[in-house]
């Protein structure tokens, strides 16, 4: 049986690879994800290792929480088809890295405790800002840097609220304040938040944390910054886990906390907007990472059991189409060596099975029937409609509308199609043609045989003994298509006006030629405007500020503070500090 | 037949102090430093067993009479858990080092002058021994200026790598001069009050006055002490000799330093803050612990935006390493056993994580031949096994989860909420997002940026250097995960020290 956290398979697996080297480390990248599969589905059901830590703490290192089976499956597929498509490329730090990530988030899954939690959770902040570093480029290392800083920052703020919780919790005498069951906040805990002491900020401290993982705005720009810049198979990988084991720690923690909707549908508009401004195909994808994580948010709020095996369903699903499509824009970075919209189309004569690839992705980011997407989306719209929440439930279906249009036709629209921009490459070789094939396979496959993602979702009770939910009802599928097919129509029609201006402003044109106009200023502009505000802020004022801080020009060292002391000042300092010592001695 | 046994004590002193004159008359080549080395590796081992003997005893301390005369009247070595725990960081750091130090030391020093280096680096370390095992408090005066005299000669034995070394030493001789003169004077001042020189015999008689909180004269020796003290272990701002002497001082001697030196300074502290004047005095009578978490707090903050602003990478540690000492000062002031605890894992883990870290730096400038952040352009590439644990010492300087740093970390946040001084452990959180940005800058240079100039002709370090540095750097990533041993033994020392017993 196993007994120990099956992701620590992947994490000292990583550590071998270098060590190994050659074609030995590359038969390795594909043995171990395996590897890590097998043993999570191994791991006996009342599972529960404990390791003694630091003298008087006990962390439990295995554990099944409700919904650790689907995410821990999830990861492990992940970081097979990952490391497929990575493996013929030749950078020696990044697999490893990525492991390491990936691992440490299967690790996160499994864990019993908060501090085990934490742990892997940083963990996964290291490898992760490795897989960026490891883009090698001037960009990849700057936004690094960033991505380092806000996910530490993050780290600490998390691990403020713990500390504070764990200390409320010791002094109301619980024996055990480190076992998660006492970080379980949902819908209670922020009853009544009336401000006592240390420990009622705790659970806002670890929420804020959270979410910046999970890139909400305004904490989200951390994640258009930087998984562009990572490289191709480096993106794949970022794209699946550091989001996911927010939605999936969120889930563990926060389920039905009210403000969570709103965070949610906040994201799915931010992503959206952004995605439609944007012009390098990898950063669309990103927002639309922002957009789809929001959904999950949006069903962990509204928290009843079906929602949030909604947003594990949908967790499960985005992070394989996401990944395929990032493998797909991938493919043809790889092959073609540009990234933007407007340098590429017309790709589908020699890239047929990217193109197909990238197709199938696009159609189940936007939940197409019989895609991945629709089983698991439509749980959470649905339920949001049975909990008579019209906002989300009018949002989300908006939101929806949205992604088939940046998502699910603009990126292989302008990619494949399009103009023709002369460009003829070959297909990608062969081990990015498997890794995107096995995952559009699986698209396909989940939205036709449901039934076994089904099976591991985390409340099997949901509908009260009946079949756990039907996807595949006439209204279900009708109203989808509808909706797909209208919005679609309206890309088409539009087409005439996107092709005269093929520039960046087209998405403006498009936006207030369609929509009524007074939407775009009423609504969506004070969106963007804020937005961009914040992003201005987060981001360029940080690069500012990071660069002043961190100049080692003569000016800075001319202020008083950084100059050398010399020795007569130094004397005067001593004996000021002595004569400070000795009057705060005699006055009190 | 001596028995090792019952005199450990001593011979962690004598010994090396022994070793160290005879160093002198081992003439060129090769044999100062295997003597050295032996010298040094059997003191290391006598600590370990004095460690082990302590433990098997299950007394709460070692009592040691020299020359049998009663403690009051004589001199008393004594050996609790704290104390034999630095006994431990020292002598073990110090043999590592030494054992690093041949090729460094032979490329930085002419060779004729090889015998005196190892004296007075063996001097050093008999010093910094002698301090941390007496329990007679005139005694550390000696013992400090025997490791204060012979710091000053080794950082000037710089001077043939950069001429600056001899004024960065005299700076440090002024200052720790006046440093040491200050505590002379508190110990001064406090024998007239209480007509003795043992430390236990101080603190009994100390606590037998009746107006010991209005006592003008113990008032003075305390402020004497305390700025004197602060000067030894470079609390912020009066950490203005570190600086220019950790970075001008010859490499081997920059680990040395900076993994043991202040760390020592501090125990004295906690002797005479903890042990002599006892908690009551120095915390609550006194409110120094205010001051010093200012100045700690201003030093975590401070030291770490200068460290940002470092063009040599070696400067850049030692800025750190003020930083680092905040975060162990402002553990001990809260008073409290999570926040003392911290503190002395801290010691600990900061004296590995530090100590290998200069050490890959004087593997640097043996093979590159500086130690300017432009001279580490590329370096991952050239010389990865070195980088890489000065990446991983980083990221112990940092905190990260999995580093010695995290733990260390993890009970001074502890110990801040245990005092409800939420204002600390926001200035220790976001000290290490300062510390995050200058291990950044080592990073970006080692790792993005292309060799250039002398720097493209560097290869890996020779194995005699790399397997020290990999031993403390080894060490700082084991102590972060399997941390029971250093966290036990800190929070047991941790209670003994709150306890009152010197």
């Amino acid at each position: 049986m196993i007994e120990f956290p099956p992701g620590l398979i992947l994490v000292l697996g990583a550590l071998l690879m270098p060590v190994v080297g050659g074609m030995g480390s590359r038969v390795l990248s594909l043995l171990l994800p395996l590897a890590t599969l097998a043993a999570v589905w191994m791991v006996p059901d009342g599972a529960h290792v404990t390791m003694p830590f630091m003298g008087d703490m006990e962390l439990t290192l295995v554990q099944w929480n409700p919904p650790t089976r689907v995410f821990a499956t999830i990861f492990s597929l992940m970081a097979f088809g990952g490391a497929l498509f990575a493996f013929n490329q030749d950078r020696k730090i990044e697999l490893p890295a990525a492991f390491v990530y990936a691992g440490s988030a299967i690790c996160v899954t499994f864990a019993g405790d908060i501090l085990t939690l934490f742990l892997f959770w940083e963990l996964m902040a290291v490898g992760s800002t490795i897989v960026v570093f490891s883009g090698n480029t001037e960009a990849a290392g700057r936004s690094g840097l960033r991505y380092a800083a806000v996910h530490f920052l993050g780290g600490a703020i998390m691990m403020a609220g713990i500390i504070a919780h764990v200390f409320a919790l010791k002094a109301g005498g619980i024996e055990h304040p480190l076992l998660l069951k006492y970080f379980q906040f949902g819908p209670g805990g922020f009853d009544g938040l009336a401000f006592n002491g240390a420990g009622d900020i705790a659970p806002f401290l670890i929420l804020i944390g959270i979410l910046i993982n999970a890139a909400t705005p305004p904490f989200g720009s951390w994640l258009a910054d930087a998984y562009p810049e990572a490289s191709e198979s480096g993106t794949v990988f970022l794209s699946a886990f550091t989001t996911k084991t927010s939605v999936f720690v969120l889930m563990l923690l926060f389920a039905g906390t009210e403000v969570l909707i709103y965070a949610g549908l906040m994201m799915a508009v931010y992503g959206i907007v952004y995605a439609i401004l944007e012009n390098d195909m990898r950063r669309i994808l990103a927002y639309s990472i922002v957009n789809q994580v929001g959904f999950m948010v949006c069903g962990i709020g509204i928290g009843t059991e079906m929602a949030l095996n909604g947003a594990a369903a949908h967790a499960f699903a985005h992070i394989i189409y996401k990944a395929l499509l990032l493998m797909s824009a991938g493919s043809v970075l790889y092959m073609t060596g540009k990234r933007k919209c407007t340098d590429l189309g017309g790709l589908y004569h020699t890239m047929p099975v990217t193109m197909w690839c990238g197709i199938i992705g696009a159609l189940a980011i936007s939940s197409f029937p019989w895609t991945s997407g629709f089983i698991s989306k439509s749980m959470i719209s649905q339920s949001a409609a049975d909990n008579h929440l019209m906002l989300a439930w009018f949002v989300l279906t908006a939101a929806s509308a949205g992604v088939f249009l940046h998502a699910g036709i603009k990126f292989p629209w302008f990619v494949f199609f399009q103009k023709d921009s002369g460009l003829r490459p070959p297909d990608p070789p062969w081990n990015m043609k498997a890794a995107m094939i096995f995952f559009a396979f699986l698209c396909i496959a989940l939205g036709i045989w449901y039934e076994p993602l089904y099976a591991i979702l985390p409340y099997q009770n949901a509908a009260g003994g009946d079949k756990l939910y039907e996807p595949y009802t006439i209204s279900h599928v009708i109203s989808q298509l509808q909706l797909l097919l209208w919005s679609g129509l309206a890309f088409f029609l539009l087409l005439p006006v996107l092709k005269r201006t093929l520039t960046i402003t087209l998405d403006f044109d498009w936006f207030y030629r369609t929509f009524a106009p007074g939407l775009w200023r009423h609504v969506l502009r004070p969106i963007v405007v804020v937005m961009g505000w914040t992003r201005d802020v987060l981001v360029d004022e940080s690069k500012g500020f990071a660069r002043a801080m961190t100049r080692a020009d003569a000016e800075a060292s001319r202020l008083s503070l950084f100059r050398e002391w010399s020795l007569g000042s130094a004397m005067v300092l001593i004996t000021f500090m002595l004569f400070v010592y000795l009057v705060v001695g005699f006055w009190t | 037949m001596l028995d090792i046994q019952a005199n450990l004590p001593v011979l962690v002193v004598v010994l090396p102090l022994l070793g160290g004159i005879l160093t002198t008359f081992t003439g060129r080549g090769l044999l100062p430093w295997a003597w050295a080395v032996a010298v040094t590796g059997t003191t290391f081992a006598l600590t370990l067993r004095l460690m082990a003997t302590l433990l098997e005893s299950g007394a709460p301390y070692i009592s040691y009479e020299l020359g049998n005369w009663p403690a009051w009247w004589g001199i008393e070595y004594r050996v609790d858990l704290l104390n034999a725990f630095i006994l431990l960081v020292v002598a073990g750091v110090g043999f590592v080092t030494t054992l690093y130090a041949r090729l460094s030391v032979r490329k930085e020093i002419p060779e004729d002058r090889h015998n005196f280096f190892y004296a007075v680096w063996i001097l050093a370390i008999t010093g910094l021994l002698g301090i941390t095992v007496t329990g007679d408090a005139f005694n550390v005066y000696v013992l400090l200026e025997i490791s204060s005299l012979t710091v000053y000669a080794l950082i000037a034995m710089g001077k043939d790598a950069d001429r600056r070394a001899l004024t960065a030493a005299l700076r440090y001789l002024i200052l720790g001069s006046v440093g040491a003169s200050f505590i002379l004077l508190g110990i001064g001042y406090l024998m007239m009050v209480t007509g003795t020189l043992n430390m236990e015999d101080m603190h009994n008689q100390l606590l037998r006055m009746a107006d010991l909180n209005e006592h003008r004269t113990v008032l003075v020796a305390f402020a004497f002490l305390v700025v004197g003290l602060s000067l030894k272990m470079a609390l912020y701002p009066l950490h203005m000799w570190l600086p220019k002497a950790y970075t001008y001082a010859p490499s081997a001697v920059s680990a040395l330093l900076a993994a043991t030196a202040t760390k020592v300074g501090v125990y004295m502290a906690f002797r005479f803050l903890f042990g002599i004047f006892g908690v009551g005095f120095s915390f609550y009578a006194m409110p120094s612990h205010l001051i010093l978490l200012a100045m700690a707090s201003l030093g975590i903050v401070f030291s770490s935006l200068s460290a940002i602003r470092q063009t040599n990478a070696k400067s850049l540690l030692a800025y750190s390493s003020v930083g680092q000492i905040g975060y162990i000062v402002a553990g001990f002031s809260l008073a409290n056993p999570n926040g003392v605890a911290g503190s002395i894992v801290h010691i600990f883990n900061h004296a590995v994580t530090k100590g290998g870290m200069f050490m890959a730096l004087g593997a640097v400038a043996y093979r590159v031949g500086g130690t300017d952040l432009r001279d580490l352009r590329g370096l991952g590439k050239k010389m990865p096994l070195t980088m890489a644990a000065l990446a991983l010492g980083g990221l112990g300087l940092i905190g990260m989860p999995l580093t010695a740093g995290f733990v260390s970390k993890w009970y001074l946040v502890k110990g801040a909420f245990d005092a409800g001084m939420w204002g600390l452990a926001v200035v220790v959180l976001f000290g290490s997002l300062l510390a995050l940005v200058y291990v950044w800058r080592l990073i970006e240079a080692i790792y993005f940026q292309e060799p250039e100039g002398r720097s493209a002709e560097a290869t890996e370090a020779p194995l005699s250097m790399l397997i020290p540095i990999w031993i403390l750097i080894g060490m700082s990533l084991y102590f972060g995960v399997d941390a029971t041993f250093t966290g036990e033994t800190a929070m047991r020392a941790a209670n003994g020290l709150l306890g009152g017993a010197p």
